[in-house]
């Protein structure tokens, strides 16, 4: 094991080059640059052997992927904001199609409005496609999540690409402390890639072509229904890594300080270590508070969510991004997924185009949630400048 | 001993796009995709963007190719095939890489993914079918479609009538990119065909086909015709055959004379609507490029003799 002081991006890097990647497409963007920058470098160092392409587009660069992919080899791409829009088109190619990509989106705000700071307004849209999608809090937990991304996607039970989502600069851009394993450690856990189907002149098929009503449904079908079941494996793979690593993130989701809880906050992102600190001072004061750090949208973990709100009287949901004239789609997530619970259930948007998020921010949050403020209703904005 | 040229007489005779599929009787594309695929051979993985041939090639749970085959979208094709090729050469497979797209997917919405895999250089063969217009939808015109012609979005109005500007020159577009191997192709010149795919096949890195594919419902023709309209297309000047490798030109098929484009143009309903001074234009436009293809140094070698007997219609074109 090595200790080495890394960037979020550069964590990633680091995963990649060490899980084996056979074949990296990309396309610069900020604030994923450093990612392809720093895989660059290791192949053009001779570090890494991945035969690394350039592309012309993200949209060409996932396309790439679908294709590589579709001869059977391990592919990793990365992307924020405007490229994953650009993208959209084929990353719904890529789960109907069962090919097992894993992609890094460092989430950026997307549109007319913003700049190029943490939002999850590229990501969340995307939730529908039928990618995994998770949210990860630290460099070392980037590092990580990668190295289970190919052991989960590659798992023949799941067969799906999977978008792991880190926050633009808090995260991408700031350095901490990362320890990296052996190589023969991830080999150890990570075993070669053995697609299922795959472009193969010995024994050809065709992958993804023309479907009428006739079958089109039943796919679909498939697609939620896989999708449902995967929950449970993401949760086995994190037991798993941290049975090889001594490391583990409660798969898919990650309670804190919920054993008595009363009043909860669900999070997700590099906001959650705020958070932690926010609960933490709120139950120096004795008020029963925890939070829930929600890892995957998708697969979406209905029961293990439900099994730790058990008890809780009161919850809010923190949205870094909204659907306008909706709500955060975090919390439209957990409102359909706990309907019949009975607690009030409130939305807390803070942070949006990157705007700070402060221990202060998340006790603001939950005196509305200790309060039963809104009674399930409402929408809290946080921080936003005065004159509104 | 030279070793003699592949011809239509003794190219491969198995089918990798088998008989039953949905094309149009005279179709032009068929024909071509059947016998760049029949020399190329059953080591190939084919990708087909949207087009005709997705659509009467393949539809869950039945295709009519017999080799590998991929679709996903319509603006990939240079994209998915590089990655495909990446995937295969990493698993040090040297299996043959094509992608076969239409005008629209080559000429318009695919040209930037194409010019990537161009740049790159990537291992990977680009077939492009060329019926000048968006068949598969309905006919709407495109990047490809000539001056004059009646599509469902360049319609024969009161006050417009066809398309207003002429077809772009794909091949200059792709040669100017360094690449490999680049040639333009007709059906009815099928020895010529042959060739190219031959010498295609033969080479790495990237190739680009193009080739002229009559279509009988977009062009409004006889289906008898398909061939008529290929050599037709050649001897008035809207087509010309010719490749470029190391970033010389050679025209492989010189017409002896040039023949009026109305001789062309009287067999297609597309083009029936033209007045004499859009056919004048059209024709003045065709004459300009004619001197430069044919009568300038641009062309940089002379074709070799004795080829131009075997690019005709007739007994030679029987197994295409």
């Amino acid at each position: 094991m090595k200790v080495k002081v890394l960037s979020g991006d550069h964590a990633v890097a680091y995963a990649v080059k060490m899980c084996n990647v056979d074949v990296i497409p990309n396309y610069p963007i900020t604030p994923q640059t450093l990612i392809i920058e720093k895989l660059s470098d290791f192949v053009f160092d001779g570090e890494c052997d991945a035969t690394f392409m350039p592309a012309d587009s993200e949209h060409s660069a996932m396309s790439m992927a679908i294709g590589a992919a579709a001869t059977g080899v391990r592919t990793f791409t990365a992307t924020a904001s405007q490229g994953l829009a650009l993208m959209h088109e084929m990353l719904y190619v890529a789960p109907q199609t069962r090919l097992p990509i894993v992609m890094a989106n460092v989430n950026r705000s997307l549109g007319a409005g913003s700049g190029i700071w943490a939002e999850y307004n590229d990501s969340m849209p995307e939730r529908e496609s039928g990618w995994m999608q998770c949210y990860v809090e630290d460099a070392q937990e980037a590092f990580d999540t990668i190295v289970q991304a190919y052991r989960l996607c590659e798992d023949q039970r799941v067969m799906l690409p999977l978008m792991m989502c880190l926050d633009a600069f808090v995260l991408s851009h700031t350095v901490e402390k990362v320890l990296l394993p052996e190589q023969a450690e991830v080999d150890a856990f990570l075993p070669r890639f053995r697609p299922l189907n795959f472009l193969d002149t010995q024994n050809p098929k065709f992958i993804n072509i023309a479907v009428t009503p006739a079958h089109s449904m039943e796919m679909r079908y498939q697609l939620d229904h896989l999708m449902r079941e995967t929950s449970s494996v993401v949760d086995e793979v994190d037991a798993l890594f941290g049975k090889h690593f001594g490391r583990s993130y409660g798969g898919s989701i990650q309670p804190y300080r919920m054993e008595d809880a009363e009043h909860a906050l669900i999070t997700l992102g590099t906001a959650t270590s705020t958070a932690r600190v926010a609960v933490d001072e709120l139950r120096k004061e004795g008020k029963k508070v925890g939070l829930i750090k929600l890892k995957y949208i998708r697969p979406f973990p209905h029961e293990q969510l439900r099994k730790a709100l058990r008890g809780v009287s009161s919850l809010g949901v923190f949205d870094r991004s909204i659907a306008v004239n909706g709500f955060g789609p975090v919390f439209t997530e957990v409102r359909n997924s706990c309907y019949g619970m009975g607690m009030p259930i409130t939305n807390h948007i803070a942070g949006i185009g990157g705007r700070d998020l402060t221990v202060a921010t998340f006790k603001g949050m939950f005196e509305k949630i200790m309060r039963k403020e809104g009674a399930g209703r409402d929408c809290f904005w946080h921080g936003l400048r005065g004159d509104m | 001993m030279v070793e003699k040229a592949m011809t239509i007489k003794t190219m491969p005779q198995e089918d990798q796009l088998g008989s039953g599929h949905g094309a149009c009787g005279g179709c032009g594309l068929s024909t071509a995709v059947n016998n760049v695929l029949r020399i190329l051979g059953p080591d190939t993985v084919v990708y087909a963007p949207a087009s005709c041939l997705l659509v009467f090639s393949a539809a869950y749970p039945i295709s009519a190719f017999k080799v590998p085959f991929i679709y996903s979208a319509f603006e990939n094709t240079g994209a998915v095939i590089s990655g495909i090729s990446a995937g295969l050469r990493k698993q040090g497979k040297q299996t043959y890489v094509v992608g076969i797209a239409g005008d629209g997917g080559t000429f318009d919405i695919g040209l930037q993914a194409l010019a990537g895999a161009a740049e790159r250089n990537d291992d990977v063969l680009y077939v492009c079918v060329d019926n000048e217009a968006y068949m598969n939808t309905g006919t709407q015109r495109s990047g490809s479609t000539p001056f004059g012609a009646w599509t469902t979005t360049t319609p024969v109005g009161s006050k417009t009538q066809g398309k207003r500007s002429f077809k772009k020159d794909m091949m200059c577009v792709v040669a100017g990119q360094d690449v490999a191997y680049a040639a333009t192709l007709s059906i009815a010149h099928p020895n010529d065909f042959v060739k190219k795919v031959e010498k295609a096949k033969a080479m790495r890195g990237f190739r680009f086909l193009h080739i002229m594919t009559p279509c009988t419902s977009g062009w409004k023709t006889d289906p008898a015709v398909t061939y008529d309209l290929a050599r037709l297309a050649v001897e008035t000047g809207m087509w010309a055959l010719y490749e470029i490798e190391n970033g010389e030109t050679t025209v492989t098929y010189r017409p002896e004379e040039m023949l009026p484009v109305e001789n062309y143009l009287k067999l297609q309903g597309r083009f029936r609507h033209m007045s004499k001074e859009d056919i004048d234009t059209l024709q003045r436009w065709l004459c300009k490029r004619w001197d430069q293809r044919y009568h300038t140094d641009m062309v940089s070698k002379e074709e070799p003799k004795g080829d131009k007997e075997l690019a005709m219609c007739g007994e030679e074109t029987e197994g295409l």
